[in-house]
């Protein structure tokens, strides 16, 4: 799954991350890499885009964007599920 | 010497450098490189400055912040780095310090908002952090002010002396091997650059062209770079760009393992997350938004900036008084005493009337930003601004567009990407500003008593849908291609310190005044002049002889189609470049009606119909003086500039066309 389908208040474990080039980076450099825990905190207002939070910060992505990121969920007896 | 100080946007670089430096700062200017930032010298070390480069996450080359950054660093070689870094989020933060650190630049980390991990109970081992990174770390509270004389010591020895980082390795083997084999390849060239051998390879492994062009390599040297990467990313089962941050995080990930004492959830992140459950909030957000802009627009349009501006204009009026009775009594010519009275001080009016408006209004967009509810506006706004192709952010300089276009344009300063900040700059002049409604309150009490709201209404939204529109446009012609990734950081509320409000207050101000200061004047003495003497340069007894209204004579053939045959709207028009009300004491003179009677007088000049068209063309034609003043400065474009002027005034034309041309063969008005 990708983390665009990750509802809101749940987490998953990065596994792939893609997209075009400067945005691969730009998610890469923040920290969005393989193996990292993200939660989804909250869905802006209208919809797009949704508040994350992984290594100790907050960050915003678009949902397109987000749909680039593939994930493990996992759920909250600690296991993962594609 | 000089002393960079470099770090993530967030972490309280500003306020660092605040403290560090005192009120002689200026905008930093270095041959061949232009850092857009402050330098200042460092208060108590005589001949030490600091420049601060914008806030960055890495040190790769897809923004112009991040080019800048490189750049300076690069080629200006700055005697020391300051890191500095958010202790509160350290692993995000330490990502560009192991960029920075294989720079080969002595360099201190700052690990700043040190008392915030203490209050939550985490803690750094400094020293374990130290021999990880094999740089010297410094824990410090830029807004307590603790920590920062030792910081600046370090820092200056650091840079006397040359100490370089110790050489730390975070690449496991396979990236290794290749970092070293490129290494041997590209050494003599990036020496040539007077590039770092070993950033020079890294930034290859990690794919970056910018790199590869700077170096000049043979066709040959890039095939062998080539090769050792592929074999890189096949023994790793990675590819490059992936492979290389994701060595970077782990190594960053085990330091923090062994150093840092994970604070519980802070304080600081608890308060966030209290106030953007309202703030961010799926009902309450927008009406949080708006009340925060209307409060914002109403103080510094309302209650303090114009206010106060009229405060200043009406003492320099005064003064103007005074001067032209003590120049009447000493009997100089009349022609020197106008040029002083009706250009000098007309000009230099103009130019201070602007100040407490920007004053004010950056008092609080900087309150906006520091606090961290400009990033949430983004993340309430974007998906609404995304359909012209902006980001949400932008939002905030348009709004203040409806008060004043040129602190509006300043605003757009802040913005991330520079397509976003020109595609700002380019829109914000279609909100009508508050020196138009004068314009508009004479016109629609002249022609449209009855109707009055409804017309100023129609006013607003007509600039609102040909910004709409533009914006479209725009996004399919000259801005086409991938926008800027949105991809931003929602920092935790934070109290602004009161010394980054008032030296941005100040800058912007300065800023201003400096660089609009010469247009402004000019142009009230060049419109002074024009309206002054005739075609033969002696002074005009009647206004319909001066070399403007032969100016507006020639131009009605083209003011013609759009209803304005009298060559006196043309006139007054082309007065309203220098402020857009002289378009009303235009008009007064020229009808010889004075204020009192102006609007019975109109229905002389204009019919129902064309005043319509007028008010459609005074929304969108080209923006004052001071306004393409501050474009100029803000696109750094000559061609954008007159762009702006043309494009407002073809579209304003274009406008008010086809109002006249509907109003007479659709609605069978009279022309």
């Amino acid at each position: 799954m990708t983390l665009r389908n990750l509802e809101v208040g749940k987490s998953g474990r990065v596994l792939q991350v893609g997209g075009e080039k400067a945005l691969r980076r730009r998610l890469l450099e923040m920290g969005i890499t393989p193996r990292t825990v993200i939660t989804v905190k909250k869905i802006a207002p209208m919809g797009d885009p949704v508040e994350l939070f992984l290594r100790g910060y907050a960050l915003t992505l678009r949902l397109e964007d987000a749909e680039k990121i593939t994930i493990e969920k996992i759920s909250e007896n600690g296991g993962a599920s594609k | 010497m000089i002393i960079a100080l470099a770090g993530n946007p967030n972490c309280g670089k500003s306020t660092l450098f605040n403290r560090l430096t005192g009120a002689n700062r200026r905008v930093g200017n270095f041959p061949g490189v232009t850092v857009d930032g402050m330098i200042g010298n460092v208060i108590g070390h005589k001949g030490v400055s600091i420049v601060d480069l914008p806030g960055i996450y890495s040190l790769t080359s897809y923004t112009s912040d991040e080019i800048v950054s490189r750049d300076f660093l690069l080629k200006q070689k700055p005697d020391a780095i300051i890191n500095i870094t958010d202790a509160t989020n350290i692993e995000r933060n330490l990502y560009l310090t192991l960029q920075l650190i294989k720079l080969q630049i002595p360099m201190i980390l700052a690990l700043n908002m040190m008392d915030e991990v203490l209050a939550n109970s985490g803690s750094v081992d400094i020293l374990q952090l130290q021999n990880a990174l094999g740089i010297t770390v410094v824990p410090i509270s830029a807004k307590k002010k603790e920590g920062l004389a030792e910081l600046t010591e370090i820092a200056i020895h650091a840079a006397a002396h040359k100490t370089l980082p110790l050489r730390i390795d975070f690449c496991t083997d396979a990236a290794h091997r290749a970092i070293h084999a490129i290494s041997h390849i590209v050494e003599d060239h990036a020496q040539r650059h007077g590039i770092p051998a070993r950033f020079a390879a890294t930034k290859l492994v990690e794919g970056d062209d910018n790199m590869l062009k700077t170096l000049s390599l043979s066709a040959n040297q890039a095939d062998m770079i080539e090769h050792a990467v592929v074999e890189m990313e096949t023994e790793l089962g990675t590819d490059r760009e992936a492979a290389i941050v994701d060595m970077r995080y782990r190594f960053i990930e085990d330091v923090c393992k062994r150093c840092v004492v994970k604070a519980e959830e802070s304080r600081e992140y608890r308060r966030s997350v209290r106030l953007d459950s309202v703030l961010t909030h799926k009902i309450w957000a927008l009406p949080s938004f708006l009340g925060i802009m209307f409060t914002v627009f109403l103080l510094t349009f309302g209650v303090i900036g114009v206010p106060l501006s009229g405060v200043l204009e009406s003492g320099i009026d005064m003064l103007a008084r005074a001067v032209d009775g003590a120049l009447e009594a000493s009997g100089v010519n009349p022609a020197l005493q106008s040029l002083v009275i009706d250009g000098i001080f007309a000009g230099v009016g103009a130019v201070v009337g602007f100040v407490p408006i920007i004053v004010t209004l950056f008092f609080f967009l900087s309150m906006l930003e520091d606090s961290g509810y400009m990033a949430r506006i983004a993340f309430v706004m974007d998906k609404l601004l995304r359909k012209i192709g902006l980001s949400g952010r932008s939002i905030v300089p348009m709004l203040m567009g409806f008060g004043c276009t040129v602190p509006a344009i300043m605003a757009a300063r802040t913005l991330a990407s520079r397509r976003d900040k020109k595609m700002t700059v380019l829109l914000t002049p279609f909100m009508s500003c508050g020196a138009k409604l004068p314009i508009y309150a004479l016109f629609t009490a002249a022609f449209f008593a009855k109707h009055q709201a409804l017309v100023m209404m129609s006013l607003y939204v007509t600039g609102i849908i040909l910004a709409i529109l533009s914006g479209l446009v725009m996004n399919k012609t000259i801005f086409r291609g991938a926008p800027v990734p949105f991809v931003l950081e929602l920092p935790n509320y934070r109290l602004p310190a009161a010394k980054t409000v008032l030296f941005l207050m100040w800058d912007k101000t300065k800023d201003f005044v400096l660089r609009a200061f010469t247009y402004i004047f000019a142009a009230a003495v060049v419109i002074w002049f024009l309206q002054y003497f005739d075609i033969r340069l002696n002074p005009v007894a009647d206004s319909g002889d001066s070399i403007l209204a032969h100016i507006g004579r020639l131009m009605t053939p083209v003011f013609a189609p759009i209803g304005f045959s009298d060559w006196r709207v043309p006139t007054a028009l082309v007065t309203g470049f220098s402020a857009k009300e002289v378009v009303i004491s235009t008009l007064a003179v020229l009808t010889e009606a004075g204020t009192e009677s102006l609007g019975d007088a109109l229905h002389g000049l204009f019919t129902p119909l064309t005043a319509f068209s007028f008010l459609i063309f005074t929304l969108l034609y080209t923006p004052c003086v001071a306004a393409v003043a501050t474009v100029k400065r803000e696109l750094g474009s000559l061609k954008g500039t007159f762009f702006v002027i043309l494009y407002q005034t073809g579209i304003a034309w274009m406008a008010a066309f086809f109002v006249y041309w509907a109003g007479r063969t659709v609605f069978g008005l009279d022309g």
